[in-house]
């Protein structure tokens, strides 16, 4: 985790590569990408391989563990989803599934965002103003271990089921440890940018805001994307046992259904959405925060 | 115009402390406008605590500094600081660095581009402005906080040790450039150095400062014609003359350290 500011180092400046030398990058990208698709094939191919060939032998019981193309050829047939009437929330289109992921995510984002926000505007506030951090940092710190799972049966006893109850888990799951994160970041930043601003003419707002602020993104955005699969675990539990709605729950419905293929087929997407969240985290981290370096990420 | 008068300053780190540390102890001099004056001494003297009180970071424990007749109490565009560390702001490119303190007194965006271009072109940067800090070497990125100062319209510049990190080529090329930036405005310059050879090059005045706490041992004027040879006579002569000065202070310095370890140890 980086969470000191290193000073620019001088590094060579990329000028304008000949075209050969170019060419030559481009070729070892392609290359080296190939390879990387190349062992994620492999892997996959293996894994899924042994899987099939153990049910092909007959050494387990495919009721409860159904070969890979068995429930992934679940997708066409979307009525199973639909038949306990409580696996998902049709909110329209006919492809059930995606309505789940689409409630999930929902939950998971509007968390994140409003976790996000108040943190670093609690975060802020308590550094601002002396007295606002000393009567609320203590007990911050004390509510911060607290794991967002256990959280769930206060969410639902307070909101009832449904989606307010799971944006509740996410948003209370982040917003202490951010918070505390905030707080330690703002206390990190290299003494020379708040000095330099200073001599420049900057009042204390416009340290805060044009200075701190900026100095800190880079290590909240981090800390965002390590708290994003912790609320990601939140709400699928939430969902599970009790939001009765969303990616969760249709694990849960093919459990108390009995239906195998449709527990796991809930699990391969689960698995999936997750990493692809995370692959966009940190395109959009390498985006928003051009001027770190890729390997202070 | 940039007169700064530095009357009896103390400053004791931790006063209330039982680490309670002297760093200045009464000094006093004054900065005459428009000069180079150049502080140095060994290091622990002070120096940049010195410099940063009289940028108003730090305030003293006792005494007082005036500019241009009024009481420093904290930081001011008159009054600007460049740091030993290139301090541009890594999320802002090269022309947003410069045009950051205009930024802050509000002024439009057009304006502070124009302006902020126009001192760009005075440190030869204007080629980089659309760069950001880690894409410019160590002295580039000096000259642009140079120019963030200047564009501000400051009239003293505050120097710590600016060339310290800067490889010897490099820093060489800077003090050059210094001088001839220097010499076209009517600006004071106040540079902090441990270097000898970079002071008779660069100064005035100097001002020689003694360790632990930093007093000041000497205020010595050199009079030679710019740009200095570094292998003339007078060069040289000047040159042994602060080596006899600090050596007795680096040695009695040195000396004190010693035995402050050597007492540690025994504790």
């Amino acid at each position: 985790m980086t969470t000191k500011m290193p000073p620019p180092a001088s590094r060579p400046v990329r000028s304008a590569a000949p075209a050969p030398g170019r060419q030559a990058a481009r070729t070892r990208w392609a290359k080296n990408a190939a390879q990387s698709v190349m062992w994620w094939c492999i892997s996959l191919g293996l894994f899924i391989g042994i899987w099939e060939l153990i049910t092909v032998l007959g050494w387990t019981n495919t009721i409860i563990l159904p070969p890979p193309h068995e429930f992934f050829a679940e997708i066409a047939n979307q009525d199973q989803f639909l038949a306990p009437r409580i696996g998902v929330e049709r909110t329209g289109g006919n492809f059930v599934l995606l309505t789940a992921i689409v409630a999930t995510l929902k939950r998971v984002l509007i968390g994140l965002v409003m976790g996000f926000v108040a943190a670093l505007g609690v975060g802020g506030l308590a550094c601002y103003f002396d007295l606002f951090g000393k009567l609320t940092l203590p007990v911050i710190t004390l509510l911060a271990p607290i794991a967002p799972i256990a959280w769930i049966p206060f969410a639902i006893m307070a909101f009832g089921i449904g989606d307010s109850a799971a944006i509740f888990v996410v948003f209370i799951g982040i917003f202490f440890l951010l918070t505390l994160a905030t707080v330690n970041a703002i206390r990190n930043v290299n003494q020379l940018y708040i000095n330099t601003a200073r001599v420049l003419g900057a009042s204390r707002r416009q340290v805060m805001f044009k200075v701190i602020l900026p100095a800190i993104i880079p290590d909240l955005f981090f800390i965002l994307r390590i708290n994003f699969f912790a609320a990601w675990m939140a709400v699928l539990a939430a969902e599970m046992v009790g939001v009765n709605t969303g990616l969760g729950a249709i694990v849960m419905v093919g459990r108390q259904m009995f239906n195998a293929k449709l527990m796991f087929l809930g699990m391969a997407v689960i698995g999936l959405v997750g990493y692809l969240l995370d692959v966009v985290f940190r395109q959009l981290q390498n985006r928003v925060l051009w001027w770190k370096g890729a390997s202070q990420l | 115009m940039g007169q700064i008068i530095c009357d009896h300053l103390s400053k004791i780190w931790n006063p209330d402390s039982a680490d309670a540390n002297l760093a200045i102890d009464e000094v006093s001099f004054t900065v005459h406008p428009g000069e180079f004056l150049v502080i140095i001494g060994p290091s622990g003297c002070g120096k940049s605590t010195l410099l940063s009180m009289m940028a108003g970071l730090d305030m003293p424990t006792s005494g007082a500094m005036i500019h241009n007749g009024e009481p420093i109490t904290g930081p001011s565009t008159d009054r600007s600081m460049i740091f030993q560390q290139a301090s541009l702001f890594p999320w802002l490119s090269v022309l947003d660095n410069v045009a950051f303190g205009l930024d802050l007194q509000g002024i439009s965006k057009q304006e502070r581009t124009e302006r902020a271009k126009q001192y760009l072109q005075q440190v030869g940067l204007l080629k980089s402005a659309t760069r950001y800090p880690h894409q410019l070497s160590g002295g580039m990125q000096q000259r642009a906080c140079i120019a963030r100062a200047l564009c501000l319209g400051t009239d003293v510049l505050l120097m710590d040790e600016p060339f310290a990190a800067l490889d010897v080529q490099t820093r060489h090329q800077m003090q050059k450039f210094l001088l001839e930036l220097w010499e076209g405005t009517n600006k004071t310059v106040v540079f902090v150095t441990h270097h000898i050879d970079e002071a008779v090059y660069l100064a005035d005045r100097v001002l020689i400062l003694t360790a632990n706490p930093g007093r000041v041992l000497e205020m010595i004027p050199i009079e030679m014609e710019r740009p200095r040879d570094m292998m003339s006579k007078g060069f040289e002569y000047h040159r042994n003359l602060f080596v006899e000065h600090l050596r007795s202070e680096v040695v009695r310095a040195f000396e004190e350290q010693e035995l402050a370890e050597m007492l540690d140890t025994r504790v």
